[in-house]
């Protein structure tokens, strides 16, 4: 699977994504300043992103922790996620994603 | 000049973070009787395990099957009582300076000076500091207009005041003030909150009873001149966006970790990790070492445990720096009667 992630400043890097793994741990691994400072707890809201071009509802609802954590980052919108709580699987083949600003 | 008539302090050792990393390297330091200060930005011990996962379990501590970040750093803190470690909590390490005698002189941003033959930096991810929202120009008003902690409530006392964020900062902050502000505005991206569910609920009726406001939104500018605040602009979700009066801005996100003065020490970093021989586990100036997630050398991983086996490692090092006319006498807590007289056990 393919992950299309953007930076801060618009560039667009493309991930080849590891099944199972999580999209923080690509985007950390591919080497896009994603914090992640908790290491992938859910437990610091550093790895937020946005989910871009219709992939937010392709998604699986965010959990109650993971709603809680998010309101610990910084300039939420509707389509922020926590990186780290999204698994690559096949079903997200090309999903668009942008680093939230911190 | 120091606030603080003890100081300078002299010791042997100063280490700055006290995680667990930190805190183990007491224990070794302490069984080679070596005393040691430790500074520490935030109110308590533990650093990140009790800053950011204080309640989540933690499975990878050998003999510990299963531990919270709180758990651990009580049980450390048991194990290094016998040592008498002196800790500055609520203190940011600032400035490190080398005396003519070979020691180092560390100060602190409220003026504890530490002199020590050596250094310990054991500052994981940096200095935990208030997460800033990414509002254009925020910095020139930090201070006099955007408050990240409330130190006096008189500061908020007839004014328009406007607090962002939705955990239970956010949340006492806007019980607390609401009677003294001229105004209380609480704005957070969703009409839900992380925060105690009485502290919602009082929330809830302040602004039933239209005493203080509250908005699905979030800061987009400010406004104001000379560090001033005299308005903002929020923004909806809808992106519909209107002007709010405010001379005041709480923002409350929680905290993040960022490097800070660790940076200005002299230090040679790399990709803002200190490299670190994996003998001594000194960093390229003598006399400062590092343990934990702040170093970096081949094949370091992040762990908690690495940091404890860093900070044996370390406590040798630092020992012929501090004593250089004594022997080293390497010996087991198991079977020595000194070690253990140290400990408190025999």
């Amino acid at each position: 699977m393919k992950i299309f992630a953007k930076d801060r400043e618009g560039k667009e890097t493309v991930i080849e994504g590891r099944d199972g793994w999580t999209i923080m741990e690509m985007l950390r691994d591919a080497g896009l300043p994603i914090t992640a400072e908790c290491g992938g707890a859910c437990a610091c809201a550093t790895c937020h992103i946005y989910i871009d071009d219709g992939w937010y509802e392709k998604l699986p609802p965010p959990t109650e922790g993971e709603t809680d954590m998010l309101d610990m980052a910084l300039a939420v919108q509707p389509n922020s996620r926590l990186s780290c709580r999204l698994t690559c699987s096949e079903e997200l083949d090309g999903i668009k994603v942008t680093l939230a600003p911190e | 000049m120091s606030d603080n008539p003890e100081t300078p302090i002299e010791t042997d050792v100063a280490i700055v973070g006290a995680g667990p990393a930190g805190l183990f390297a007491v224990f070794e330091l302490g069984l080679l009787d070596l005393k040691a200060h430790l500074i520490d930005i935030l109110d308590r011990p533990g650093g990140q395990c009790t800053e950011l996962y204080p309640e989540k379990p933690i499975y990878d501590i050998p003999g510990l099957p299963i531990v919270t970040g709180q758990e651990l750093t009580g049980r450390l803190m048991e194990q290094i009582k016998p040592f008498g470690a002196t800790f500055h909590f609520g203190e940011m390490a600032n400035a490190l300076k080398k005396l003519p005698d070979g020691r180092w002189k560390l100060s602190t941003d409220v003026g504890t000076e530490i002199i020590a033959p050596v250094i310990v930096i054991a500052a994981g991810g940096g200095s935990f500091m208030p997460k800033r929202p990414p509002v254009p120009g925020i910095e020139a008003y930090e201070g006099t207009s955007v408050h990240y902690a409330v130190r006096k409530m008189e500061t908020f006392r007839g004014k328009n005041v406007l607090i962002a964020g939705g955990g239970d900062s956010a949340l006492d902050w806007t019980l607390n003030l609401a009677p003294i502000a001229k105004s209380l505005t609480l704005v957070h991206h969703r009409d839900g909150f992380r925060a105690a569910q009485h502290s919602v609920n009082r929330m809830r009726e302040l602004v039933e009873q239209k005493k203080i406001n509250f908005h699905v939104a979030s800061v987009k500018a400010l406004h104001g001149e000379g560090g001033q605040l005299s308005g903002v602009t929020l923004s909806g979700h809808d992106k519909r966006e209107w002007h709010l009066e405010a001379e005041a801005l709480l923002p409350f996100f929680g905290l993040t970790m960022k490097l800070g003065p660790i940076a200005d020490f002299g230090i040679n970093l790399h990709e803002n990790l200190i490299p670190v021989d994996t003998a001594h586990f000194e960093s390229q100036t003598p006399g400062i070492f590092g343990i934990g997630d702040i170093i970096s050398y081949p094949g370091k991983l992040k762990l908690i445990l690495s940091g404890f086996h860093e900070a044996a490692l370390m406590a040798q090092a630092a020992f012929h720096i501090c004593r250089p006319n004594e022997k080293l006498r390497f010996q087991y807590t198991t079977s020595s009667s000194s070690l253990q007289k140290k400990l408190g056990v025999a």
